[in-house]
């Protein structure tokens, strides 16, 4: 104001002139602080709101989980002394239990090498622009039986009894199977439930609604105390392969839910089409119907996925030592016995990677693949 | 998978001829060159596994022996552990061959349940387990407290029972395993925790202070804990049976681990010893086994002393005294049945 | 035809091989076929599980056992139950617990999840990133996980009896539970219940009437108020007139527990806070993706003539929104429902931990008792689909 007022109103020549800077509030943070969290007076109380939660619980918990805590022990007590936060000296002592289970020590090699595989598997899956892509999938395909010989043994190979398995190692097992045999078996039952065949629509809708009454735990607990008595007398079925065949049957049928609702939205004009074509059903559900059925439930068949993987935790409730048997072995063990948070939060983490991963994938996947119908 | 449906298909087929007979255990262990015993998940001292994953206990020896008299080796079992809910259903169903998992003999399980108990290895009864800075001296002083108990166990019902005689009142707290019973214990969540006696003594003992808890002097059970059979194998019935006196006899005899290699070379001047150890008679063969089936029993893990003393005795962290688990001639009242 | 017209030996094989494919070419008679051998196959299938079944019991199949004594106890029941009641008895005291868990989680997750996913939606920042990081977190760890450190938490960090927090007047929180005074209500009280239910009787019928004069007149009455004063007002107001009619039996410290009052166990508490995070985080997500199915254009519509925010929330956006809420949302009660079952894990007394846990272990009646909890669970489900169902044609899009 004083300036304007003391000055003589400066004189433009004629021509370009530089661009003057936006006005000091509609650029840079403060411009995005304004838009973002003061907008309006709701916003300003949510703010305030929400830095006050912040500011409770984020010192509290990191001095916590970082820096009053102890990472290198040999016990509970031993943590105590050294500082007041967590005590994650657990994980350097009992990784290799977290990891393997009671797996063989010398034998664990091979349970490594069935991981880098199946890492080098997935990137050559899912990773579109991979060298030799095309000859590497063969490979792909031969990757369970070789997962197989190298975990369970036989061929040459020690054969290591499945109660062995256990820890991250366990979950991973049934997750992948789970997951790799629940799709297929999926797909069937979708259209088993699409069927014009009464008894074969039928059969599929009982199978599916039962199985998604049912909680998970009561068919663990069919498959590991009762399911003898259904097999004939004296035939043995390991009780991983058990567990495995319930948590995939039961994966399907929710798999089949999903699915259904992308048979739904792929519209009658492209099977009629199809028809038109003269292709056989099943020529036409695989060039035509569910190519773009499975695309449009792409997240819901992750989410299935992840919940597969979530739910293998339950085999604890059978007497399997996955991550949270081991911890609740770790809990029981005399160096650590006291509050439980420290174990199960790093087993907790284990979760959230594997499972924060799968979703992003998932999202990433569903952007490639939409064909520009979104509006 | 394909191997499963082809025995799948053959048993169906052999099944059918021997209609619902289940004899052939032994048959069956032989054949697949393991024993599958039935443990616990863990219980210190009477079968756990340890760091490296082996099992070990006092239950898990006469895994061992059986293994030992059947098979020749007794590293030759594949241990199932299960918790107290599904030890039954995994005998039952044909997924174990023998159980060892401190348990109680009672007449419904045997009669109704379908088992056929072995004779019993441990005597044992239920106590409580108290923090002593509570003050706590008599079960009787217990009104109002919380009790951890382990679910699907006697010791649940007897709690009941012994409660309700008493009329005093208490508020039972269910845990599946004995971990989470220790740390629902430990960390406040019940007053009291009760279980076997010896399963109260292994519990402490990996305490961290087990000076700070005491076990009320009050048992309010019989617990006979002994091996068990599915019904209906008689053979298999007798050959559980007899290893178990084997060995509480063979400390009665005075053949141990180191002597036995001695002893069993040839007759001695004993006849007990020498039918027990198949240097004179032919008892094996009544079973189904060989002549030297007691001598690799006792080979395997030692007499009932020895097994004792090495996993639950006095000198161990679990610290039992023999008690009543004496042998007949020194006041307790194990005492085996003769092998003539 | 081809069969009836073979009459030489070599004409024979490729005639009937040409029947078999013609009826395999026909789309019905293949049909037909496929659909015989199918229902063969089923049969078979359950045919021999029932046999072997009945070969490997060697006992009776038989519901007996429910009407003898269960012989153990229950931490925490709703109704009369001592160890002398019979296993039907602990059974009912199961299904109570399961419904009270499952009906206290549906609830509050679904006030969480709406908030969550009103968070989620909201310009700002802050708020929203909070809401997201809590959301991805708990979706992407295990429900038993969280109930396994919840029930950790709250009995290792919760005081001992004798510490006890005096969180209110009367009421302790402990790590054995929260200890609450018990209304014992003396025979006026029923007076002011009955108000209030006829409260809320009266407030259904007042909107129904009120709704079909805005419908004829366009005359609106502030039917929330009126409820609200019905409801809660007129109750109140008299409970004080009456002179307080209720006592209280607050718990006391005696020996190692609090005595009297009510109480909420930790077990409950973990599993019914577990159950409503975890899930609150899926229904936010359904929220936000209901809330954003609303076109825009409907709000502005609405606000061009003249709505006001709140009623264009109310009778614009929620409507719209819930129509896209509703069917996923029934899936998120059912799965509450099944997920209580995990109550197995921390010893809350619920279906699966009673008739399905105790009682077959006690038994040995294990096809017997998983039957029956199948079967529970199976009925809980229809149960809650039918309502949704119902509801959900009840809110739906009348199409013309």
């Amino acid at each position: 104001m004083n300036n304007a007022t003391n000055e003589s109103p400066p004189k433009y020549e004629l021509g370009a002139h530089p661009d003057l800077p936006p006005p000091f509030a509609t650029s840079g943070p403060i411009k995005w602080i304004r838009e973002n969290l003061l907008s309006s007076p709701t916003n300003i109380v949510l703010t305030v709101l929400a830095v006050f939660f912040l500011y409770k619980i984020i010192p509290g918990l990191a001095s916590w989980v970082f820096l009053d805590a102890t990472f290198d022990a040999a016990s509970r007590n031993e943590c105590r002394e050294l500082g007041s936060g967590a005590c994650w000296g657990f994980i350097k002592h009992r990784w290799e239990l977290f990891t393997y289970g009671f797996y063989p020590v010398d034998q664990r090699w091979r349970v490594i090498l069935a991981f880098l595989l199946f890492v080098f598997v997935v990137v050559v899956l899912l990773w579109e622009n991979c060298p030799f892509r095309k000859t590497l999938r063969w490979f792909a395909i031969g990757f369970p039986f070789v997962a197989f010989w190298l975990i369970v043994g036989g061929l040459g190979l020690e054969s290591v009894p499945t109660d062995k398995f256990g820890g991250f190692m366990l979950t991973l097992i049934i997750g992948i199977t789970g997951i790799a045999l629940s799709l297929p078996l999926g797909i069937l039952l979708a259209l088993g439930r699409q069927s014009n065949l009464p008894i074969i629509k039928y059969a599929c809708i009982g199978f599916i609604e039962f199985i998604r009454g049912v909680p998970l735990i009561t068919l663990l607990f069919v498959a590991s105390t009762m399911l003898s008595y259904f097999l004939p007398p004296r035939v043995e079925f390991d009780l991983l392969l058990r567990v495995l065949i319930m948590v995939t049957l039961f994966a399907s049928a929710y798999m089949a839910e999903v699915i259904r609702g992308g048979l739904q939205a792929v519209p009658k004009g492209q099977t009629e089409a199809a028809d038109a074509m003269g292709l056989k059903y099943w020529q036409s559900m695989r060039l035509i119907v569910l190519p773009q059925a499975l695309k449009i439930s792409i997240p819901g068949i992750v989410n299935t996925f992840i919940g597969l993987y979530k739910d293998s935790t339950l085999v604890i409730v059978i007497g399997m030592f996955d991550p949270l048997g081991i911890a609740q072995a770790t809990l029981a063990d005399t160096s650590w016995q006291g509050p439980s948070t420290e174990v199960y939060l790093f087993v907790a983490v284990f979760f959230f990677i594997s499972c924060f991963l799968m979703a992003k994938y998932s999202l990433y996947l569903e952007n490639k693949l939409h064909t520009g119908h979104k509006r | 998978m394909k191997n499963t449906l082809k025995n799948a298909a053959a048993v169906v087929a052999l099944s059918a001829t021997a209609f619902g007979a289940q004899a052939g255990t032994l048959e069956d262990v032989k054949a697949r060159g393991e024993l599958n015993c039935v443990v616990t998940t863990g219980v210190a001292g009477f079968g756990a596994p340890d760091d490296s994953g082996k099992w070990a206990g006092f239950d898990v020896d006469f895994c061992r022996a059986v293994a030992a008299a059947v098979l020749g080796d007794g590293e030759k079992v594949n241990f199932v552990p299960t918790t107290g809910k599904t030890r039954f259903t995994v005998l039952n169903s044909g997924e174990g061959d023998i159980l060892f998992r401190n348990t109680t003999e009672t007449m419904s399980r045997d009669a109704d349940l379908k088992m056929t108990f072995l004779p019993v290895n441990y005597y044992d009864g239920q106590g409580f387990m108290i923090p002593s800075a509570l003050g706590v001296t008599s079960a009787k002083d217990l009104d109002g407290a919380s009790i951890c108990i382990q679910t699907g166990t006697t010791t649940e019902l007897n709690l009941a029972d012994y409660f309700r005689t008493n009329g005093i009142s208490y508020e039972p707290v269910p845990v599946e395993t004995n971990a989470e019973a220790q740390t629902n214990y430990l960390g406040g969540r019940c007053d009291v925790f009760t279980t076997d006696a010896s399963g109260l003594a292994s519990t402490r003992a990996s305490f961290e202070k087990p000076g700070e808890h005491i076990i009320l002097p009050e048992i309010i059970s019989k617990e006979p804990l002994g091996g068990a059979v599915r019904h209906g194998d008689d053979q298999w019935a007798d050959i559980g049976k007899w290893v178990v006196n084997a060995i509480i006899a063979a400390e009665e005899l005075g053949v141990t681990q180191d002597n036995i290699e001695e002893m069993g070379k040839a007759a001695g001047d004993n006849p007990s010893v020498n039918r027990l150890l198949g240097t004179e008679g032919d008892f094996g063969s009544m079973i189904g086994l060989d002549a030297k089936w007691a001598y690799r029993a006792i080979a395997a893990g030692g007499n009932y002393g020895e097994i004792f003393d090495r996993n639950i005795g006095p000198d161990t962290a679990i610290g039992l005294e023999r008690g009543l688990n004496a042998q007949w001639k020194d006041g307790g009242i194990l005492y085996a049945a003769p092998i003539r | 035809m081809s069969i009836g017209t073979a009459v030489d030996n070599k004409s024979s094989v490729p005639a009937r091989r040409n029947f078999v494919s013609r009826l395999w070419n026909d789309k019905e008679t293949r049909s037909v076929i496929i659909q015989i051998i199918a229902l063969a196959l089923m049969f078979a299938f359950f045919a021999s599980l029932i046999n072997n079944a009945v070969q490997n019991l060697d006992r009776s199949f038989s519901y007996e056992f429910l009407g003898q004594p269960a012989n153990y106890d229950i931490n925490q029941t709703l109704i009369e139950y001592d160890s002398r009641s019979s296993h039907l008895r602990a059974m009912y005291v199961g299904i109570i617990n399961t419904l009270l868990v499952a009906f206290c989680g549906i609830v509050l997750a679904t006030v969480l999840g709406f908030i969550l996913g009103v968070l989620r939606l909201s310009k700002n920042w802050l708020t929203n990133k909070i809401a997201y990081v809590y959301i991805e977190y708990v979706r992407n760890v295990p429900l038993l996980l969280h109930i396994l450190l919840l029930h950790g938490i709250l009995v290792h960090s919760l005081p001992r009896p004798k510490n006890a927090l005096n969180v209110a007047d009367g009421a302790f929180l402990t790590n054995r539970g929260l200890f609450m005074p018990k209304p014992l209500p003396e025979p006026i009280m029923w007076a002011v219940i009955g108000l209030f239910i006829a409260g809320i009787l009266f407030a259904f019928l007042f909107r129904r009437w009120a709704k079909k004069v805005q419908d004829e007149t366009g005359k609106i009455y502030p039917v929330f108020w009126i409820s609200v004063a019905a409801i809660v007002v007129v109750p109140v107001i008299a409970f004080f007139i009456l002179g307080k009619p209720v006592a209280w039996d607050t718990p006391e410290l005696k020996g190692f527990n609090f005595r009297g009052g009510m109480v909420v166990r930790p077990e409950f508490m973990a599993l019914w806070f577990a159950l409503s995070l975890y899930t609150a985080a899926f229904i936010g997500e359904i929220v936000r993706a209901g809330i954003l199915a609303v076109s825009h254009g409907q709000t502005e519509a609405s606000m061009a003539l003249g709505i006001s925010r709140g009623r264009t929330l109310n009778l614009v956006v929620i409507p719209q929104a819930l129509r896209v809420i509703v069917p996923p949302l029934a899936s998120q009660y059912l799965n509450i429902t099944k997920n209580s079952s995990l109550a197995l894990a921390i010893g809350y007394m619920d279906v699966t931990a009673t008739i399905g846990g105790i009682s077959l272990n006690q038994t040995g009646r294990a096809i017997e008792c998983m039957l029956i909890v199948m079967g529970l669970y199976l009925l809980f489900s229809l149960l809650i689909s039918t309502f949704m169902n119902w509801y959900n044609n009840r809110i739906k899009l009348v199409e013309r």
